[in-house]
């Protein structure tokens, strides 16, 4: 009986320490969370979740002091990724953040532009170019679509158009067949 | 002389029906009334309009400027008047519209000034740039930019170049009429290719299917009399005609996905790419037309030279579709695509039009659940699993997919052509490889986004510090010159404690 | 709506892969009928209707398309592989049961047609034999083709104690098996009655008759060589190893290749695409661990045949396999002038 015990109690602390040990040795240095969080967020850096920023949002999920569905742009194709990344439960988007559209750019109206220089000021990623009473102008390429510089502008010449698809963007969509096959049967 | 040749795995025999559209010589396609010319048709950027509506052009001018690295001017194919730069339909199986120039032909069919180009006697990047300029792009389908795949590699020669007269695709068989009636043009400009190339050597590989070809390729090779070119017969095997199954073939050599063959000592150019690059060199000849099949549900199947940007419509009209017809498709059973419609243009890539109809193309039985019978590996051509490529591409675990290597696939269709369950493997790759695309494209812009953004946030900060050292600058000048004027009573004091200082030593002395 | 190419296709289909390993059955159940009688066509008729009605029900409780499911011929040969592994004078409700296990549990429980890990014809056998070990190993003795007497059999009037006996691998294990009889392989043979030749009284007929059937499949292109080549191979290999060291203790690789289930199993279970290992060197390994585990519960273990536990086994591996035997692609092989730079 005694001889069990201390049989056992040896393995389990010869297994013990082998595990701490490996546990020291062997461990993987991960990216930090906040980095992983941040890389699947869009960087729109729009603040609808209520941050500043898609980093300030990323650091508020990795603590827990913000829901994974605040985030309008991701979709939820984003939270979907967040809710696997994290393992909590997927969410719809949250209503008071907004909704999801598809995606669009700005384009200034160049006939009612002042030049006034309060988008350009309001773009977190530096898309719009112009001087002060020239005439500004967003690049396309650039522009991921925030809507921030829709407020600022003073006489309302902002839009955003949604990007049109085109043959080089153009998907190739799930295969139907089977769902087909199956209610003609 | 024998040559040993090597062989891929998988692949398939289908169905070949060539010998519809291939007993009659081929025929020049009369100037439609509406040429409709897409700028984008190769691979890379678009091309930006050089014509405005209004304009008249002369055949063969230049009307869509290259964009970018990789990218290949466009020519008008007659002389005419621009009717309008406008999106149009393209022949794309999307269904959308990109940017096209309208020309309305005046009949004169005029050629702008073209002349023979000197080079044997140019520098080898001017005579690439002359054949970005001619808009040579590959024929056989896949419309890369010539003008790059030109280029001797890093070892300053290659070993072989590879001239693809496969043609292994059912029913098409423009390339088999081409050198069967325009051999010794092709060999003159494989020729070419041989010395641009510094190649040691050219293999011209055609399927033994087309003995007609062969024997007509021998002959030209013989008149021409150019040197170290060989036609070499090759098995028909589906899809031979693959640039990297037909080097196997050919070479022994396998080109992995993702390395250029140039790397290896190897190139390839189609038949009709050769022909091509002859026309544009030694007579000036931008690529304006090419050998179409038109095939399938038509009472005559037969070859017509094209100009490009004529409608798909017209040229079928010479061929004479049957009433039973439900599509048009740009390219072969095994790869083409289905047209949105039959109005759209003739393009650089059209080797094909396959007319369908239901009897010819059945629509797909249903399909059933995968039983991992693994015919679809034994058929592929490049050794992929494509059962678990479609079972991840379905589930869109798009990583998986990828680790078993999704973008090694060709989309030859020989796993769809032999699956008993009738799945449409090669649909779930398109979307598959489409979505993956489409995520790289949106991350990338997300990374600049925030690059960007992080780069701003600096500069606003870096902005903010340079505005307060400054503005701490000006503070403590400010209080530089109030205090200048007590300095002096200052140091006054200081002279007089140094000399009160000294006084005592002194006098301790 | 209009498919994407490939346009054309071969003429292949599920239904048509069944058929014709259905069709390559048929040998082998006729040289069964001509030594055990006809009972055996009792019990594939049963089992085939049982099949048939559980496969509709389930198809029809999950809500798939009956047609196009029904007649693939899966459920079938499922069927059919379970009515040629019971013995042919078991009870009805035995084939009954085991079928069920069959289709409802092994196949659609798990997903229905491709997604059963395990080979649903095995898991009813292994599910049987554990369950009514006796009822499973009570076999008519070769020769013996009353038809009236089997029928009886089957459907409970009589009990046949008169003929029935052990499978020659059974009564060999048993004999070698029981320490006090000093029993000897070449004395086995001698002494019981149901040894024949070479692999028990003709029980290697039935196992020619499966061989034929069984390359057709090969030259079909149903199944490829490697499955049944490794099952054969290791099997033949294992049993010539072990007869060398020791004849009086192991059987030989004749008697092995030719008794109970080896080629059944070689040609018509191991070969199961679903459950099965993918890859060529995976059906290797595959064939090669379920032959290696049929000849070790064959001659340790303490059931008649040990071909359906070892594929059970086999088949937890397969995923293992699979990923450990991935070809190399295109230009990646390191072979020729190609490959990796």
């Amino acid at each position: 009986m005694l001889e069990a015990l201390l049989v056992m109690a040896l393995g389990s602390v010869i297994l013990g320490g082998a595990l701490g040990f490996a546990a020291v040795k062997f461990r993987v240095e991960g990216d930090p969370l906040v980095e992983k969080i941040d890389a699947i967020l869009p960087q729109t850096q729009c603040g609808q979740c209520g941050f500043p920023g898609c980093k300030p949002y990323a650091e508020a999920i990795a603590k827990g002091e913000a829901d994974i569905n605040c985030c309008p742009p991701g979709g939820e194709d984003g939270i979907r990724k967040l809710a696997d990344l994290l393992g909590r439960e997927f969410k719809p988007l949250s209503g008071e953040h907004g909704i999801e559209k598809p995606k669009s750019t700005a384009v200034i109206d160049e006939n009612i532009c002042i030049g006034c220089t309060l988008c350009i000021q309001a773009c977190p990623v530096d898309a719009i170019v112009g001087a002060a009473k020239q005439m500004h102008t967003v690049v396309a390429s650039l522009c991921t679509g925030c809507e921030l510089c829709l407020e600022p502008c003073p006489v309302d010449c902002i839009d955003m158009k949604p990007i049109p698809e085109n043959v080089e963007s153009w998907k190739w969509k799930f295969p139907v067949f089977a769902i087909q096959s199956r209610k003609a049967a | 002389m024998l040559r040993q040749l090597f062989s891929f795995n998988g692949g398939v025999k289908p169905a070949y029906n060539k010998e519809q559209s291939n007993q009659m010589p081929i025929a020049v396609a009369p100037v439609p009334a509406e040429l409709v010319i897409p700028l984008h048709q190769s691979v890379g950027g678009t091309p930006r309009p050089l014509v405005q509506a209004g304009e008249h052009v002369k055949k063969g001018q230049l009307i869509g400027d290259p964009d970018g690295f990789v990218s290949s001017s466009v020519h008008a194919s007659t002389s005419g008047l621009v009717k309008a730069v406008e999106p149009r339909l393209m022949p794309h199986t999307s269904g959308l519209s990109a940017l096209c120039v309208v020309i309305e032909p005046d009949g004169k069919d005029e050629w702008g000034e073209i002349s023979p180009m000197p080079w044997r006697d140019m520098e080898p990047d001017d005579v690439r740039d002359v054949l970005r300029d001619s808009g040579v792009v590959g024929l056989g389908g896949a419309v890369f930019p010539s003008y790059l795949k030109v280029n001797p590699g890093k070892q300053g020669h290659l070993d072989t170049l590879v001239i693809n007269g496969a043609e292994c695709e059912p029913f098409i068989t423009c390339d088999d009429m081409q050198m069967r009636e325009r051999g010794e043009t092709i060999v003159r400009g494989a020729a070419i290719l041989r010395d641009l190339t510094k190649a040691t050597r050219v293999l011209i590989g055609i399927e033994d299917n087309k003995p007609e070809a062969i024997t007509a390729m021998k002959a030209a090779v013989t008149t021409t009399g150019e040197s170290r070119i060989e036609i070499v017969p090759v098995p028909t095997r589906y899809p031979a005609g693959g640039a990297k199954q037909l080097i196997r073939v050919l070479t022994g050599i396998e080109v992995p996905h993702g390395k250029r063959s140039t790397d290896y000592g190897v190139q390839c150019f189609n038949t009709g790419t050769a022909y091509a690059i002859y026309e544009a060199l030694e007579l000036g000849r931008p690529l304006i037309s090419r050998i179409v099949t038109v095939a399938g549900n038509v009472e005559t199947a037969r070859n017509y030279e094209v100009r490009i940007g004529t409608p798909m419509r017209e040229v079928v009209a010479l061929s004479k579709a049957k009433p039973d017809t439900d599509r048009i498709v740009m390219g072969g059973p095994m790869m083409g695509f289905a047209m949105p419609a039959d109005t759209v243009p003739v393009v650089k890539a059209t080797n094909c039009i396959l007319v369908g109809s239901p009897t010819l193309f059945p629509p797909p039985p249903p399909e059933m659940p995968c039983i991992r019978c693994g015919e679809c590996a034994r058929a592929c051509p490049t050794d992929l699993q494509p059962f678990e490529m479609y079972w991840f591409s379905r589930a869109k675990i798009f990583g998986k997919a990828q680790e078993y290597n999704l973008f090694d696939c060709i989309e030859c269709g020989c796993c769809a052509f032999v699956c008993p369950s009738r799945i449409p493997l090669v649909d779930y790759y398109r979307f598959a490889k489409s979505e993956i695309w489409a995520r790289e494209k949106e991350k990338e812009s997300a990374d600049v986004a925030r690059k960007r953004y992080e780069y701003r946030i600096d500069r606003e900060e870096r902005e903010k510090q340079e505005k307060a050292a400054k503005l701490a600058a000006k503070a403590a000048e400010t209080k530089a010159k109030l205090a200048a004027a007590g300095a002096a009573d200052e140091n006054k004091a200081l002279i007089a404690a140094a000399v009160a200082r000294a006084q005592e030593q002194k006098d301790r002395g | 709506m209009l498919n994407n190419s490939p346009f054309v296709r071969k003429p292949a289909s599920v239904q048509m892969v069944m058929l014709k390993v259905l069709a390559a059955l048929l040998p082998g159940i006729a040289v069964y009928v001509w030594v055990f009688g006809i009972a055996v066509l009792v019990q594939i008729a049963i089992a085939s209707i049982t099949a048939l009605v559980a496969e509709a029900t389930m198809l029809s409780i999950r809500k798939k398309p009956l047609r196009m499911f029904l007649f693939d011929g899966s459920a079938l040969v499922t069927a059919w592989l379970i009515a040629l592994t019971l013995p042919s004078i078991a009870p009805w409700w035995l084939t009954v049961l085991g079928v069920l296990i069959a289709i409802v549990i092994a196949k659609h429980l798990y997903g229905g047609l491709g997604q059963n890990p395990f080979n649903p014809a095995m898991v009813a056998f292994c599910a049987l034999i554990v369950a009514y070990p006796q009822l499973m190993s009570q076999w008519p003795a070769a020769g013996f083709t009353d038809a009236a007497a089997e029928l009886q059999a089957i459907f409970g009037a009589r009990h046949l104690d008169a003929v029935v006996m052990a499978t020659p691998l059974d009564a060999l294990r048993t004999a070698l098996h029981t320490p006090e009889a000093h029993a000897t392989v070449s004395g086995v043979f001698g002494s019981n009655a149901a040894f024949g030749n070479i692999g028990g009284k003709g029980w290697e007929w039935i196992a020619l008759g499966y061989l034929i059937g069984g390359l057709w499949l090969v030259q079909q292109r149903v199944v490829t060589w490697h499955v049944p080549a490794a099952f054969l191979g290791t099997l033949g290999l294992a049993a010539l190893l072990a007869n060398l060291v020791s004849p009086d203790h192991y059987a030989g690789p004749l008697f092995h290749l030719l008794t109970g289930g080896a080629m059944l199993g070689a040609f018509f279970i191991a070969t199961d695409p679903v459950s099965g290992s993918t890859t060529a060197r995976g059906k290797l390994i595959f064939a090669a661990g379920l032959a290696f585990l049929t000849w070790i519960i064959r001659v340790f273990g303490a059931y008649p045949d040990g071909i359906a536990f070892a594929t059970l086994l086999m088949n937890i591996c397969v995923p293992l396999i699979d990923m450990y035997t991935q070809p190399p692609v295109f230009g990646y092989k390191g072979r020729d002038a190609g490959g990796r730079p």
